[in-house]
């Protein structure tokens, strides 16, 4: 990984519900470079998740651009859909097909998009499940499987289509907990084989551990940003010294 | 002496004032339904047209109910990536398609099929088809549409996340799911469809009903035709719920 390249970068980025009573997002900007792993902090209803899905255009922000891989995917003349398949998303509420097998779930978007004949496709899906541990219950449906499961089923199946990033929206908050450390360990394995990450969540001490970079957002802008021992250690704004109190 | 001639002496003793047994009385009031002067003919009719209005306002209400569904579905979906002015005025004529349609009587909507707008066609059937096809096309889409928003958004987010794009995400994530929470409700409104057919009499087409009252007014006797109509009515109405159930049953299997 070279530290300069950037993959993705966020320009001033809007998010206005409602004709601008609402506003999510008040002019964001970030660089995501290759093999980071940035961690999204901040108070419930800080805009941290719905920049997370400015990114891949889940959510269409209203003002300002997200530069990926050197398109600005926020032209609509761009199609998005070529551009999502290189960034995978993991969410909150798993949102596995539950009408398909976890082979199924994993091989729909790589045979469909990426044109893998059966085989390969589940070639790949397969080894992807033995790495979380979960390669006997290919065959499965995701209502048989725990909510850490399916968590890693939900973060293999957005592997099975080779992202060059990784997003997750708050990946552990609907777990029980003691399920989170089994999707924490398999974000960690991620993060160390290079994959640029950028996530959403609450757990500070994967923040701090696997993190090689804090964003803290309040009121739809980046409050502070920084390594994360410098950031824990030194909050400089009153309002992150509060959040942490109440979060560590 | 058979059925027939017994049944036949026995009118004329009715006719003649003699009291009968309730078993022979019974066997009058059938014959007089459905045998006389074959009569019999004149239900196998009405079935049939029954089941012609019935087929075929229910191929236009589905396939009518499809294309609503789709393009309200579709804009309310993509209104915030794509907004589209065409879509927009679908959209609209869509609205008040479903808001008309659902908000008058089925009898007034028949009338003025019959009487205002196709006044000098002379194919009844065609004329009614087309009545029942509209007004269950409005209920149909609703059903349809209510089926797909039932699917939660996650799973819309999940497939296009994965690249997928809104049709292929529609085709393999989100209709297989809808289909199980459309098709109770669809089998609903197509066994209410049916049965609703039978005021087709008011524009004089001879169904089932209109052959059960036809008989009535001529026999002085309802007891025997309209029981017997409803029976058949009960019958149709079976096995469509029977064959509703089991493709419930066939896609639940294939799918979990």
């Amino acid at each position: 990984m070279s530290g300069k390249d950037v993959l993705i970068q966020v320009r001033d980025l809007e998010k206005h519900f409602d004709g601008g009573s609402i506003r999510a997002l008040n002019g964001v900007s970030a660089d995501i470079r290759r093999g980071e792993v940035v961690v999204v902090i901040g108070p419930s209803g800080s805009g941290k998740s719905t920049f997370l899905r400015c990114l891949n255009l889940l959510e269409r922000p209203t003002g300002g651009a997200v530069v990926f891989d050197g398109v600005d995917i926020t032209d609509p003349k761009v199609n998005i859909d070529l551009h999502r398949q290189k960034m995978g998303m993991v969410f909150q509420h798993f949102n596995l097909f539950p009408h398909m097998t976890i082979l199924k779930n994993m091989t729909l978007a790589p045979m469909k998009l990426l044109k893998k004949s059966r085989e390969e496709a589940e070639e790949k899906a397969l080894t992807l499940l033995d790495r979380v541990g979960l390669r006997d219950r290919a065959d499965a449906y995701p209502s048989q499987l725990s909510g850490g499961q399916k968590q890693r089923i939900a973060i293999v199946r957005a592997l099975c289509m080779e992202p060059e990033v990784m997003l997750f929206d708050e990946p552990t908050s609907a777990l029980d907990p003691e399920m989170v450390g089994e999707v924490l360990e398999v974000m960690k394995d991620l993060a160390h084989e290079g994959m640029t990450m950028v996530v959403v969540t609450h757990e500070m001490g994967f923040a701090r551990e696997v993190g090689t970079r804090v964003i803290f957002m309040d009121g739809g802008i980046i409050l502070e940003e920084d390594r994360p021992q410098e950031l824990f250690a030194h909050p400089r704004s009153e309002r992150l010294k509060t959040f942490l109190a109440k979060v560590l | 002496m058979g059925w027939t001639a017994w049944c036949e002496q026995l009118l004329i003793q009715a006719q003649g004032g003699s009291a009968l047994g309730p078993w022979a009385e019974l066997n009058k009031d059938f014959y007089q339904a459905f045998v006389q002067e074959g009569r019999w003919k004149m239900y196998l009719e009405g079935v049939g047209n029954t089941l012609k209005v019935a087929v075929l306002a229910l191929i236009l209400g589905v396939v009518l109910g499809l294309l609503v569904a789709m393009v309200r579905t579709f804009h309310d979906q993509r209104r915030e990536e794509r907004p589209g002015f065409l879509l927009g005025i679908l959209n609209g004529i869509c609205k008040v398609y479903t808001t008309v349609i659902r908000g008058t009587p089925m009898m007034v909507q028949l009338l003025i099929m019959a009487f205002v707008g196709f006044k000098s066609s002379r194919n009844l059937v065609g004329v009614a088809a087309l009545a029942f096809g509209i007004n269950s096309g409005a209920y149909v889409a609703e059903i349809i549409r209510g089926g797909l928003m039932s699917v939660d958004a996650g799973q819309m987010e999940a497939g296009r996340s994965l690249g997928l794009n809104y049709i292929q995400t529609m085709r393999h994530i989100i209709i297989p799911q809808a289909v199980k929470n459309i098709l109770p409700a669809l089998g609903n409104e197509l066994i209410t469809l049916l049965k609703e057919t039978s005021i087709v009499t008011v524009i004089g087409l001879r169904d089932l009903t209109k052959a059960a009252q036809l008989v009535t007014s001529k026999t002085y006797g309802g007891f025997m035709a309209l029981f017997g109509v409803a029976l058949v009515y009960l019958a149709m109405v079976m096995v469509l719920s029977w064959l509703m159930g089991r493709l419930e049953r066939r896609l639940r299997s294939s799918e979990r």
